[in-house]
C-alpha cells in the first residue's frame, strides 16, 4: 500500500474549480480512489452531486478519459466503455497488455435506487470494474430528497419532521450486502477520513478481476446541515459510533476492517447535525434508544460475521 | 457561423482539467494561513482538501492555491491536534 506521501507524489487527476459546495466529502473520496489505482483510469458517473459539480460545460473538473449518460446507468456505461476497450485491445488499436482501470461512480440515489438494475446487471456480467457509490444519504443535489440510503429518522425534504412523522420512518437499505450476494471478489465499506483505508481498499478492489464496489461514507453539509469544516469529523464520528462500520467480503470472507477501541454513542454523531435535530426533543428520547438499539444490532451482527465465509 | 454551432459533437470536452481555469476562489469567506514552521508535512490538509487546493512540492506542504479554495475549513480542523499549524482568517481583515 501507499504511503501519503507517495500518493502526494502521484498526478493530481480531479483539479480544483470544481462547484461541488465547500467542504463536500465527495472529492477526498474521488482524489484518494483516482490515486489509489495503479495504472489508467477510465471513469463514468451517474448523475448527480459529482457529475454536476464537476462537469458544468465547458469546464471539466476530470484530467482523465470520463463519461456521463444518465442517472441510472452509471454501471452498464462503464460496462459499455470496458467492453470496448476490450474490443479495441482485440483488433490491436490498443496494447494488449495495457491494464486500464474502469471505477463508475454513483451517489446513493443514483446507486440505492434509480440506478440498481444497472449495477445488478454489470455485476452479474463480471465486467472488470470498480463501482464506488459515494453515500451522503439524500438526493443532495436535487434538493435532499430522502433516498433509500437515508438514515432512520433523519429530516429531508420529503421525509420532513414536523407534527405528524419524526422524520424518515424506515431503516436504510443494505447495499453493501446486496452487492456481496452478487458474489463478487471484492465489496467493502470505507470512509474518507481513514484515507489509509480507502486507499489500501481502492488498490486492492482494482487489482482483483471481476466486479468490485465500494461504499463510502460521504459527509455533506448541506444535506445533514453541518458546518463545512467538520465534513471529516463527522465522517469518523459515523464509523466510531459504529453507524457506518467499516468492513470488507474479499472473496466471500468478511473481515471488520476497524474495530473502534470505544464505541461512542450514537448520539454524539446525530447531534451536530441540524437533519437529526428533532431527536433532541425530551419528548423523541424513546426514538433515539430505538435507533442506538438498531445500531447495535446491527454492529453485533457484523462482529458475529467477523472472519467468517459469509457468500 | 453561430457561436453555438461550433460546439464539439456530442459536446464532448476535448481537453482534461479545464476547471482548473475556474476560479471558485471567490466563494471563500475565511482564508487559510499556514504556519509552515510548525507544519509537520503529514499531509493530512492535502489528502482531506476537497479543492485540490493545498500545494505540495517535493513532498512538502507549502501553501494554498488561493484560486479554488472555498474556505471550507476542514484543513485546520484536521491539522493534527499537536500540531495545529493552520488558521482560518476572515477573508476582510
Amino acid at each position: 500500500m501507499a504511503t501519503i506521501k507517495e500518493l502526494a507524489k502521484k498526478d493530481e487527476l480531479l483539479s480544483g474549480g470544481h462547484r461541488l459546495c465547500a467542504g463536500c466529502g465527495i472529492p477526498p473520496i474521488v482524489r484518494i480512489i483516482l490515486r489509489s489505482a495503479n495504472g489508467p483510469v477510465v471513469a463514468s458517473s451517474a448523475t448527480g452531486c459529482l457529475e454536476v459539480g464537476t462537469t458544468i460545460y465547458p469546464y471539466t473538473a476530470w484530467r482523465i478519459p470520463w463519461i456521463h449518460s444518465a442517472f441510472e446507468n452509471s454501471a452498464a456505461t462503464i460496462s459499455g466503455v470496458e467492453t470496448a476497450y476490450r474490443a479495441l485491445k482485440k483488433r490491436g488499436r490498443i496494447p494488449a497488455d495495457k491494464d486500464i482501470k474502469f471505477v463508475a461512480f454513483g451517489g446513493d440515489g443514483g446507486t440505492y435506487d434509480i440506478g440498481l438494475q444497472s449495477l445488478s446487471g454489470a455485476l452479474e456480467r463480471r465486467h472488470n470494474f470498480l463501482y464506488v457509490c459515494y453515500d451522503n444519504g439524500a438526493y443532495m443535489n436535487t434538493g435532499i430528497q430522502r433516498s433509500s440510503a437515508t438514515p432512520l429518522f433523519s429530516n429531508t425534504t420529503t421525509s420532513q419532521a414536523g407534527e405528524v412523522i419524526q422524520g424518515k420512518q424506515e431503516w436504510r437499505k443494505d447495499l453493501t450486502r446486496i452487492v456481496v450476494a452478487h458474489n463478487v471478489p471484492f465489496a467493502a465499506q470505507c470512509s474518507p477520513h481513514n484515507w489509509a483505508d480507502l486507499s489500501k481498499k481502492a488498490e486492492k478492489a482494482l487489482a482483483v478481476k471481476g466486479p468490485t464496489f465500494l461504499n463510502v461514507m460521504s459527509p455533506c453539509p448541506l444535506g445533514w446541515y453541518t458546518k463545512s469544516e467538520d465534513s471529516i469529523k463527522l465522517a469518523k464520528l459515523s464509523v466510531d459510533t459504529c453507524y457506518w462500520p467499516l468492513y470488507e467480503v474479499e472473496n466471500g470472507v468478511m473481515k471488520v476492517t476497524y474495530k473502534p477501541k470505544e464505541k461512542k454513542p450514537l448520539a454524539e454523531w446525530l447531534k451536530p447535525q441540524g437533519r437529526f435535530k428533532h431527536l433532541f426533543k425530551p419528548e423523541n428520547a424513546n426514538l433515539l434508544s430505538a435507533f442506538q438499539a438498531r445500531v447495535d444490532s446491527e454492529w453485533q451482527r457484523l462482529i458475529d460475521l467477523d472472519g467468517k465465509q459469509v457468500y | 457561423m453561430a457561436e453555438h454551432k461550433k460546439l464539439p459533437e456530442g459536446g464532448v470536452i476535448e481537453k482534461g482539467g479545464t476547471a482548473h481555469g475556474y476560479s471558485t476562489g471567490g466563494w471563500r469567506k475565511l482564508r487559510p494561513v499556514v504556519d509552515l514552521g510548525k507544519c509537520t508535512n503529514c499531509m493530512i490538509c492535502w489528502v482531506m482538501c476537497p479543492d485540490s487546493a493545498v500545494i505540495v512540492q517535493d513532498g512538502k506542504m507549502v501553501g494554498f492555491d488561493l484560486e479554488h479554495c472555498k474556505g471550507c475549513g476542514i484543513c485546520a480542523v484536521e491539522c493534527p491536534d499537536k500540531v495545529k499549524a493552520i488558521k482560518m482568517n476572515e477573508e476582510a481583515d
